[in-house]
């Protein structure tokens, strides 16, 4: 017999008491657990992922290349990753050398920084999703440089984790960034940075004028 | 369970290791200042969401569907997975488990994995076992890594160092990394954040060239095939996404029926463990996706235990844990005794519960006696395990074995017979209040009666007991309230 088949075995003998015709529809879960965001959904996302020490830029579509710029500057990079179908209207030019795939581990662990878009970002936790879609990449360019600019259009900004789950493709590999890396290992004192990107900087695009 | 698997298994007992962790000041600090932060962070993130009984209920009522229909969740896991591209293994108990990885790890060609924190890696005694076949195991979360380099043992589910304090890492990380590759930076002090960055500079070296790697897995999607990690330090994605070889060790009881089931669980258990609204990093991965990350995926889906629990219909609802450790920073007895007292990987009340029914209550018989039963556990939990229910099933089972394999009645059997018989007659009753109204004040001192000899002192070395008042209020009643005579009295 098989480790399968003697695990198997073992989880039927040891659900005697579920009723033959039950099936797993039949055991209810309540879902009325609802979103906990309010109106404003960017102001939420901006001021939850600002608690999380991510610093935070916003912009319109007029204005996001020159605020890139802005930021990766300010950063004093000189290496930049920009991954495939990064949205060439938000790549600005400047002092940076950019790097395209496809990259080595001992490339990307040398490159400086990285830009890319994200394919949901949740307002009530201050959450991106990355999907390795266009302009994001493969998982390592956003683990290795130790600088990550994402940025996020306003209309991918959700309430909250469910709807989040329902648009995201349960195939593709998926990160979830909840601000830059941290630990608490010590003494429960928050570190940022232990081995992922130690700072995020996220650009947020309305698309009209930013309300007040 | 052989004891070749089991690195530590309740030796000594918990009373006796509790005994030694108490008297332990600066382990009691430690750990006071731990779980005092954690548990005033926890309750802040679920105080935000007004229908966090609402989730929990949710949670739990998965778990229950998910574990009443285990088979057939784990069908059809296997079958979205290996179309995927992974491979799935079925490991019965620990040292199947262990062959299976070893084999793995060996047809690579590989004499080195990465690993990420991972509570069944080491319930099975992974890492002990890569060694005997000469395969060295790097534990890649800070704290593991506090653990691995100090020759020491996890003592926290979610944060194992919690019972050191910085002067300890640093001194830990002084003398040992050099050992096992890059060096401490010189004059390390011992600031969180140098410590974290000498943590970064050792470990980044083994993520660069580590070609397998090894985790467990935070939940895996029998609808989809989809398999997560939550962490919180990247060392996860590091290892998750780098190496060519990915080899993750399940508990079967994490699977889950659908991808929508993530949307309450990614809701409880951050909040529940770290107090945060959402970890900073979640991976999740189907198979192998080509040019993205790992192009070998093996799933180890493990029993060792899990099974014979889950015929237990009371303690059944142990499998349900997601590994948060809420109950552990709200234990009474945890806070005081810290996690190597309970001396199996699942410290805490969680671990009371689930080592017996793992290893088998009588091989783990003083960890359901672990606990005061003071229901904090149960409040804390976010999937609504009912660990005080589970505790006083085991106890009782704990018993029973206990009296199976003696022919002499016990103490404790002595004197429950005893009360029994007084508590069932009033006269009995009323005579014995009397004796011990006498003979409680021949022994007691200023009111409190101190450590007993013989059977007795089981209950008086562990704490004072008040003398028995000189009259008791059935005495007091007759003689201040005088009744009328009446029919048959």
């Amino acid at each position: 017999m098989t480790d399968r088949d003697t695990v198997l075995g073992r989880v039927r003998a040891a659900l005697t008491d579920v009723p033959a015709d039950e099936n797993p529809e039949h055991v209810p879960v309540p879902r009325d657990h609802s979103s906990h965001a309010g109106t404003d959904l960017i102001a939420l996302f901006v001021e939850r992922v600002t608690d999380y020490r991510a610093h935070v830029v916003e912009a319109t579509a007029a204005t996001a290349a020159e605020a890139v710029a802005g930021l990766l500057t300010a950063h004093g990079l000189r290496t930049l990753v920009v991954p495939p179908e990064f949205p060439e209207e938000l790549l600005p030019q400047g002092p940076w050398q950019q790097l395209t795939e496809p990259l080595s581990v001992a490339e990307l662990e040398a490159a400086e920084g990285v830009l890319t878009t994200c394919a949901v970002a949740i307002a009530v936790t201050g959450t991106l999703v990355l999907d390795a879609g266009p302009g994001q990449g493969r998982r390592a360019l956003t683990l290795l440089p130790d600088y990550h600019l994402c940025i996020v259009r306003a209309d991918q900004i959700v309430d909250d984790v469910p709807d989040a789950i329902a648009l995201l493709d349960p195939g593709r590999p998926l990160t979830f960034v909840s601000g830059p890396s941290a630990t608490s290992d010590i003494e429960l004192d928050r570190v940022e940075g232990v081995h992922g990107p130690r700072t995020l900087d996220v650009l947020v695009i309305r698309r009209t004028v930013a309300k007040g | 369970m052989s004891p070749d698997n089991v690195v530590w298994l309740g030796s000594p007992g918990f009373p006796e290791a509790a005994r030694t962790a108490l008297a332990d000041p600066q382990l009691r600090r430690n750990l006071r200042k731990a779980t005092t932060t954690i548990r005033d962070k926890r309750l802040a993130a679920t105080a935000e969401l007004d229908d966090w009984e609402q989730l929990r209920e949710a949670g739990a009522a998965l778990k229950r569907r998910t574990l009443r229909h285990l088979d057939t969740h784990l069908l059809r896991l296997e079958d979205s997975v290996t179309r995927a591209g992974g491979v799935v293994h079925w490991a019965a108990d620990a040292a199947e488990a262990n062959r299976i990885v070893t084999e793995l790890v060996r047809a690579t060609g590989e004499s080195e994995v990465v690993k990420v924190k991972s509570m069944a890696t080491q319930e099975i005694g992974l890492n002990e076992a890569l060694a005997e076949a000469g395969i060295r195991a790097y534990e890649t979360d800070l704290a593991e890594l506090i653990v691995q380099l100090g020759a020491d043992r996890p003592s926290h589910i979610l944060v194992p160092a919690i019972h050191r304090n910085r002067a300890e890492i640093r001194e830990i990380f002084v003398r040992r990394m050099a050992e096992w590759g890059r060096p401490a930076p010189e004059g390390l002090t011992d600031e969180p954040r140098a410590l974290a960055e000498a943590a970064r500079l050792h470990l980044r070296e083994k993520f660069l060239r580590a070609r397998v790697a090894v985790s467990g897995a935070n939940f895996a999607i029998a609808e989809t095939g989809t398999v997560g990690v939550v962490e919180s330090e990247g060392n996860g994605r590091m290892c998750l996404t780098l190496p060519e070889t990915l080899i993750t060790v399940m508990g079967i009881e994490k699977v889950l029926p659908q991808w929508q089931d993530l949307e309450v669980f990614l809701q409880l258990l951050p909040r529940s463990s770290t107090g945060e609204r959402m970890n900073p990093y979640t991976s999740t991965w189907r198979g192998v996706t080509p040019g993205d990350g790992p192009q070998a995926f093996h799933l180890v889906l493990l029993d060792n235990g899990r099974t014979a629990t889950l015929a237990d219909t009371v303690g059944r609802q142990a499998l349900g844990c997601i590994r948060c450790s809420a109950c552990l920073n709200v234990c009474p007895v945890y806070e005081r005794t810290g996690g190597h007292a309970y001396g199996y990987v699942y410290p805490g009340p969680i671990g009371a519960i689930l080592t017996p029914q793992l290893v088998g209550v009588e091989h783990a018989d003083t960890l359901p006696f672990a606990s005061t039963l003071c229901g904090a556990c149960y409040d804390a939990c976010p999937v609504k395990i009912n660990i005080p229910e589970v505790l006083t099933h085991l106890r009782a089972k704990a018993v029973e074995a206990k009296r199976a394999g003696r022919r002499t009645p016990t103490a404790e059997a002595l004197a429950m017979k005893a009360a029994t018989s007084v508590l069932t007659s009033p006269r009995r009753f009323a005579a014995a209040q009397k004796a011990a109204a006498l003979g409680g004040h021949l022994i007691a001192r200023r009111g409190v009666i101190g450590p007993l000899p013989g059977p007795l002192h089981g209950w008086t070395d562990a704490r004072d007991t008040p003398a028995p008042p000189r009259e008791s209020f059935r005495g007091w009643w007759q003689r201040t309230h005088p009744q009328p005579p009446q029919g048959d009295q």
